[in-house]
């Protein structure tokens, strides 16, 4: 359980995929202009992590792994080489059919997240955390987890960043600096911000 | 007759050193950014992420514009990411195999150019357009500005960082001495994003001067 903990807070803080691992910018920076739609990407991505991780998991456990095949009488084949391939597209059906539930049972979700789940497939975030997954050699609880405290980290820093850009507007950038510049800038000041919570340990 | 061959040189040249350039992948167009800063600590790692990205992304241009007549507009997308995924493999096993120690630093980075919104990005709005020599030569040009990029921010970050230039000393041992530091902040991922924020100024304020 503790072990639990310390995953799931290490990986909102201070193993921010955003902030620490650079995963998921195209999409940071693209969006972060509103507060609404950082918001709807944010819930999109922690929910779409928490479902891809450890579907992922499963597969790599049981299909792709070295030796992952016993169960089936081939204890000495060694997938693991499509892992990239398996990963991508098992995400990418994912997200279609996330995305066919939510046409069905919310219009108005939909309305306002359907542009951004095509962009989730191929969102690096989400591949990062199952290949981060697989190569840290996680449990399955431990992978869920992980895939949850990812997209909170992830979420987290979006809407902070949205938050700060709204101010940004009424402050007086440099010229060549404004757009995507002072992101940049405050997002690294952001991170020099979580990874003060590196001296917590549990 | 001259003339079309004139055209054509210019626009393949063209075609290749607009990405270095003006239309820089990184600071203009604010794409593929992802996975480029987590490896920029080294000069080493960051040449070798440009390198594999440039493979990647002029062959998956090159092919993709070979199959552009066949694939149904509907799932291009599935036939993309399958071709680009196939030559990250191919990367990531020869790096593997040849590359043992960059490899492992690398560590998920290569598989994350799957991901990587340039070599989608090329494949969708250029190679779905172009011949595949035009598009070969774009991608190769796409691929070496992000490897340029990569690379400053990488020599900015180790020479400041621990006062070597692709391993080895080059601050002498009279400025230790004399009290000089290695700037520790420099290692760390913050450094990226603010190195990055500074360059993007930079290559604006160099642009605007141009006209």
């Amino acid at each position: 359980m503790e072990n639990l903990i310390s995953i799931f807070l290490n990986s909102v803080f201070v193993g921010n995929i955003l902030l620490a691992y650079f995963l998921g910018m195209c999409s940071f920076v693209a969006v972060s202009q509103n507060m609404d739609t950082a918001i709807g990407l944010g819930f999109a991505v922690v929910f779409v992590l928490s479902v891809t991780a450890p579907v992922n998991w499963v597969v790599w456990h049981y299909l792709l792994k070295p030796g992952a095949l016993a169960w089936a009488g081939l204890p000495t084949a060694d997938l693991s080489f499509l892992k990239l391939i398996t990963f991508i597209a098992v995400i990418a059906a994912l997200v279609q059919a996330v995305e066919m539930v939510i046409d069905r049972f919310s219009p108005a979700l939909y309305g306002s997240l359907g542009v951004f789940l095509p962009l989730i497939a191929v969102n690096c975030a989400i591949l990062g955390t199952s290949l981060f997954m697989a190569e840290r050699e996680y449990t399955f609880l431990e992978t869920l987890t992980f895939g949850v405290g990812s997209g909170v980290g992830w979420m987290l820093a979006i809407v902070s960043m949205a938050a700060i850009r709204i101010k940004l507007r009424y402050a007086d950038t440099p010229e060549g600096l404004q757009g995507f510049g002072i992101t940049m800038i405050v997002s690294g000041l952001m991170a020099m911000g979580f990874m003060l919570f590196s001296g917590i340990t549990l | 007759m001259d003339d079309t061959m004139k055209i054509t040189h210019s626009q393949a040249f063209k075609t290749f050193t607009e990405p270095l350039g003006r239309n820089n992948p990184i600071s203009i167009q604010s794409l593929g950014i992802c996975s480029a800063l987590a490896v920029t600590v080294q000069i080493k790692t960051a040449i070798v992420m440009g390198l594999s990205l440039t493979f990647v992304v002029a062959f998956s241009s090159m092919i993709i514009s070979l199959m552009r007549h066949h694939i149904p507009r509907n799932i291009r997308m599935i036939v993309e990411l399958s071709v680009i995924a196939t030559l990250v493999i191919l990367a990531d096993e020869v790096l593997q195999a040849f590359f043992y120690d960059i490899s492992k630093q690398l560590s998920v980075f290569v598989g994350l150019i799957i991901t990587n919104c340039i070599v989608m990005g090329r494949a969708e709005t250029f190679a779905l357009g172009n011949p595949p020599g035009l598009a070969f030569l774009d991608g190769l040009g796409s691929g070496a500005g992000y490897g340029v990029v990569l690379a400053t921010v990488a020599f900015i970050r180790e020479f400041l960082g621990s006062g070597k230039l692709l391993g080895y000393p080059v601050i002498p041992q009279s400025f230790y001495n004399a009290g000089y530091e290695n700037m520790g902040f420099m290692q760390l991922a913050p450094a990226a994003f603010i190195i990055i924020g500074l360059l993007v100024w930079l290559q604006k304020a160099l642009s605007k001067e141009k006209g």
